[in-house]
């Protein structure tokens, strides 16, 4: 059990923090234009930090205590294979759920 | 192609936002379930939603159930938040000239999900004009933010209702897979995400998602890197 005190604190401090993150370049840089070097590398943010983020969760997820498991790597790799086929997130994410299902099905 | 009214600009935000209700619903509601079971009351779960944090709240609750003092706890959780202050640089050079309340408040809406799409809107049109930026922004948080304090409400309320068998845990990365696909538009994107994986999977082993840093961070420098010389390339 997770005493409230602690709770809290790291509520109002996450909060706090990450209200000043979002709006440290909005609020404070505003009309000043970015330099082109750091627009270069903002460019790469959200395509480096993505599968950064959900890679490693499709090899070792947090459901098998971070064990490799058959039916999420199965469904990670349709939902590549279909995206990279169809382009398209929604159907993606469908067959990647479908497949997922499925072989937790099979083998439940 | 015929003029958009800023209105219809609007509801092009709001259509292209509600796809993510597939990913922000589920993902709201396992945060509800977990925690409720990590022993938050269900207003509680509801506040800590309003942070609109979704990887870094678990990584909070995660870390918060295995006893890690607070101080700690939040300086790993800010560091997985850290890409929203890029996602706000990043925002700046098309939403930077609004007013300050708006900008004040925009900020606030700033997650993956309406960042994502705007940023994309933006660069597909770039004949935007700030009043049109904002439409689209609003429009994009319309679907995702209330949805996501609700959500979370209900997956609090259900609390052990949902069960182990829906596997839940996996929405966030099918989603975010699905999500990597449409931006590997370059050369230097595709580097950039092969670069972050490869480098995030070498130190998974760190603690604190320390792992994701190191390969956000990789990601980035091979994309900028990547596009630095194909420009130089194209201009011999």
């Amino acid at each position: 059990m997770i005493d409230k005190e602690s709770i809290w604190t790291v509520m109002a401090g996450l909060a706090l923090g990450s209200y000043v993150l979002r709006i440290l370049f909005l609020g404070i840089v505003g009309n000043r234009p970015l330099p082109e070097w750091l627009a270069r590398h903002l460019r790469y943010t959200a395509v480096s930090f993505i599968p950064a983020l959900a890679v490693p969760l499709a090899l070792w997820p947090a459901a098998t205590g971070g064990e490799p498991d058959a039916a999420r790597l199965l469904a990670a790799t349709a939902t590549v294979l279909t995206g990279l086929l169809l382009r398209s997130v929604i159907v993606s994410i469908c067959a990647g759920a479908a497949v997922l299902y499925l072989v937790l099905h099979l083998t439940g | 192609m015929a003029r958009q009214t800023t209105s219809g600009i609007f509801w092009q935000g709001v259509r292209d936002g509600l796809p993510f209700l597939l990913v922000v619903v589920p993902f709201a509601i396992l945060f509800g379930v977990t925690s409720v079971e990590a022993g938050l009351g269900v207003y509680e779960a509801l506040a800590f939603s309003f942070v609109l944090a979704g990887a870094a709240q678990f990584t909070a609750l995660q870390l918060l159930s295995e006893g890690v003092p607070a101080t700690l706890v939040l300086l790993s959780a800010l560091a997985i938040n850290l890409r929203v202050a890029m996602y706000s640089a990043s925002l700046t050079p098309y939403l930077g000239r609004a007013r300050l309340w708006e900008r004040a408040l925009a900020a606030y809406f700033i997650v993956d999900q309406t960042y994502g799409c705007s940023v994309l809107a933006f660069e597909r049109n770039p004949k935007w004009g700030l009043r049109q930026r904002m439409a689209y922004y609003w429009g994009a948080v319309v679907p995702v933010c209330p949805v996501w304090y609700a959500s979370t409400f209900a997956g609090a309320a259900m609390g052990k209702a949902i069960p182990e068998s829906m596997a839940l845990d996996f929405a966030l990365p099918i989603t975010f897979l699905a999500m990597t696909i449409p931006m590997l538009r370059t050369m230097a994107h595709v580097l950039a995400a092969v670069a972050a994986v490869i480098v995030a999977i070498a130190f998974a082993f760190l603690p604190f998602s320390l792992g994701l840093l190191a390969g956000g961070c990789a990601g980035i420098a091979a994309g900028a890197e990547v596009e630095r010389r194909v420009k130089r390339a194209a201009k011999k």
